[in-house]
């Protein structure tokens, strides 16, 4: 319960930081001060300028906008689709469940980074795009957890007694097996926001990610790294930021996997 | 056993062949060698352009299925082609592999062994400040990315650097057996870090269910310390799921090797998947593909084998 709330408050916090931040600074986030590059902290610039003279405080805002956005993009469609492709796998069984099951082991195999990486160039940065490739590549672990527990709850008595007193199928999974399946998919869905916003910084980090002047975390620690012990400020806040954000995500989904879970209430 | 063998080993086989297919499929089709090639200066003839794109088997008149049908017929043969500036495809990944493997393999060795040992030991203490200190630094430590950690890593060493007056902050490679060893250091523990923490909390979750089994607490009751009761009991069962994990993070373990490549400038798989990406260099990128496509699943195999012969109950699923 204590670990929910800390998540729950933490990701909170970023994500009014995210809200409020720009509202808050006096500088835009692709506004240029020609006087300071590559300036450290002081009271015009709160976390000093990066080389090229933009703030660094509205600009790692700004790129934690970008980040949240596609977290919480690919965490939902990722879950979604997880969600519809293990159950229809799980509960159908036979042939459908094969190849379902077959095409996800495929997409492990195919590795993720590479598909991204490949696409990365034709998708021109757009957050949409990423959002769509990732979560296409994000459902298949999830995806096998709730096929195994479709499986099961296939062969329990309610839902039994539904399917033989005549209840159509989808009408039967939506009824009674998906409100079994809300606390799993509710926690992966906290884990996927976090994995996400971290693979889509790593992707920028690589080079992959969105073309400037745009930014993510990832790209602003990427161009951080390399003089960081010159200009540690330009690091700092954004590597911290995305760790935070992980934390959160992680705490927010072990806290619901206690809260959810009948074995350790 | 055979049978479980037998069947693990063609499906490792067709993942590996329908995934190496795949990525070759998805790089021809979306990278463009042309517009590479093109951009030299001066601009070479659209007749030298598409001569030398048909060279390399990359001739976009030609239809996708005829040009896979040739790569593979290569692959086949332990010919992946040629880079987009000539130079044989094979000798390159080999090198780039022999870079990327030093660093990485290391890194895992050591940080399996330290998260095994670390997650017993905040079992074996459970509650106790010792397991909250582990815990709580696993927990962080997994959530930092490692393109994080292998620059804060980097600091750490520059400040103790300037305190001891030891210089340990190397990047790069460097010829000659010691400097290498000494350039190998850093990068080496920060994928151990990150391992560790990710073996450890696993770990820690499997010593616990297994100290609460019958069989430990009959060991207890017959007299044996808990410290041998442990070591003795309950970590070698313990250790059996763990044998059947770590060759499954293998995919993610290249990744992040790939991060650390960047960030201490060594020049393995990663940086040339990267640079080939960004050429579109598709017999590069095809040649990175199959070898991922190879390592998962035989990692994947190896598991399953281990865990096979380990733990009976296995063969059966």
């Amino acid at each position: 319960m204590r670990r929910t709330a800390a998540g729950l408050c933490l990701l909170a916090a970023l994500v009014l930081l995210a809200l409020a931040g720009p509202t808050l600074s006096p500088w835009a986030w692709d506004e240029i001060d020609f006087t300071a590059f590559g300036a450290p902290p002081s009271r015009r610039h709160w976390l000093g300028t990066t080389q090229n003279g933009r703030d660094v405080f509205a600009v790692t805002v700004h790129a934690l906008r970008r980040s949240l956005l596609v977290g919480f993009g690919v965490a939902v469609l990722a879950t979604l689709l997880a969600a519809l492709v293990g159950t229809a796998a799980g509960y159908a069984g036979g042939w459908a469940d094969r190849a379902l099951m077959w095409a996800a082991d495929l997409l492990i195999v195919l590795p993720p980074f590479l598909v991204v990486a490949v696409l990365a160039p034709r998708t021109d940065g757009g957050a949409l795009a990423l959002v769509a490739v990732l979560a296409a590549l994000l459902w298949t672990s999830t995806a096998r957890m709730v096929r195994a527990l479709a499986r099961t709850l296939r062969e329990r008595e309610y839902v039994r007694a539904a399917r033989l007193g005549g209840v159509s199928a989808p009408r039967t999974v939506v009824r009674h097996v998906l409100p079994q399946l809300a606390s799993l998919l509710a926690v992966d869905a906290g884990l996927n926001v976090g994995a996400a916003i971290i693979a889509e910084s790593g992707l920028a980090h690589l080079g992959f990610g969105a073309p400037p002047p745009a930014v993510s975390l990832g790209t602003l620690i990427a161009d951080a790294g390399a003089g960081v012990l010159a200009f540690p400020w330009r690091f700092g806040f954004p590597a911290a930021l995305l760790i935070l954000v992980a934390v959160a995500a992680n705490l927010l989904a072990d806290g619901l996997r206690d809260v959810l879970d009948p074995a350790t209430r | 056993m055979a049978a479980f063998l037998a069947r693990r080993t063609v499906r490792a086989a067709l993942q590996a062949v329908l995934g190496a297919s795949l990525v070759y499929l998805l790089a021809a089709a979306v990278l463009d060698p042309r517009a590479h090639l093109a951009g030299r200066v001066p601009r070479p003839p659209d007749a030298v352009l598409d001569a030398r794109l048909a060279g390399l088997g990359l001739d976009p008149r030609v239809p996708p299925s005829a040009r896979y049908r040739a790569w593979a017929a290569g692959v086949l043969r332990g010919d992946l082609g040629r880079t987009l500036d000539g130079r044989p495809v094979r000798a390159e990944l080999l090198r780039r592999l022999g870079v990327s493997v030093r660093l990485v393999l290391p890194g895992a060795l050591v940080g399996s062994v330290l998260g095994v040992l670390l997650g017993a030991w905040a079992a074996a203490r459970r509650g106790r400040a010792t397991d909250r200190a582990v815990s709580l630094l696993a927990y962080v430590l997994a959530a930092v990315p490692v393109f994080v950690l292998a620059v804060l890593v980097q600091i750490a060493a520059a400040r103790f650097g300037d305190h001891t007056g030891v210089t340990v902050a190397w990047t790069g490679e460097a010829p000659g057996r010691p400097d290498h060893v000494r350039n190998l250091l850093l990068p080496t523990l920060v994928i151990a870090l990150a391992q560790s923490a990710v073996v450890a909390r696993y770990q820690r979750g499997l010593v616990l269910d297994v100290l609460n089994a019958g069989f430990v607490r009959a060991a207890r009751a017959k007299g044996l310390r808990h410290r041998r009761a442990l070591l003795r009991h309950a970590l070698p069962p313990a250790l059996i799921p763990m044998t059947a994990y770590v060759p499954q993070t293998a995919a993610a373990l290249l990744l992040g090797g790939m991060f650390v490549e960047r960030v201490f400038a060594r020049h393995g798989l990663g940086e040339w998947l990267a640079q080939s990406v960004a050429r579109g260099d598709v017999n590069a990128v095809a040649a990175v593909g199959c070898l991922v496509a190879c390592a998962v699943p035989a990692a994947v195999l190896a598991a399953d084998v281990l865990h096979g012969l380990l733990d009976p109950r296995a063969r059966a699923a």
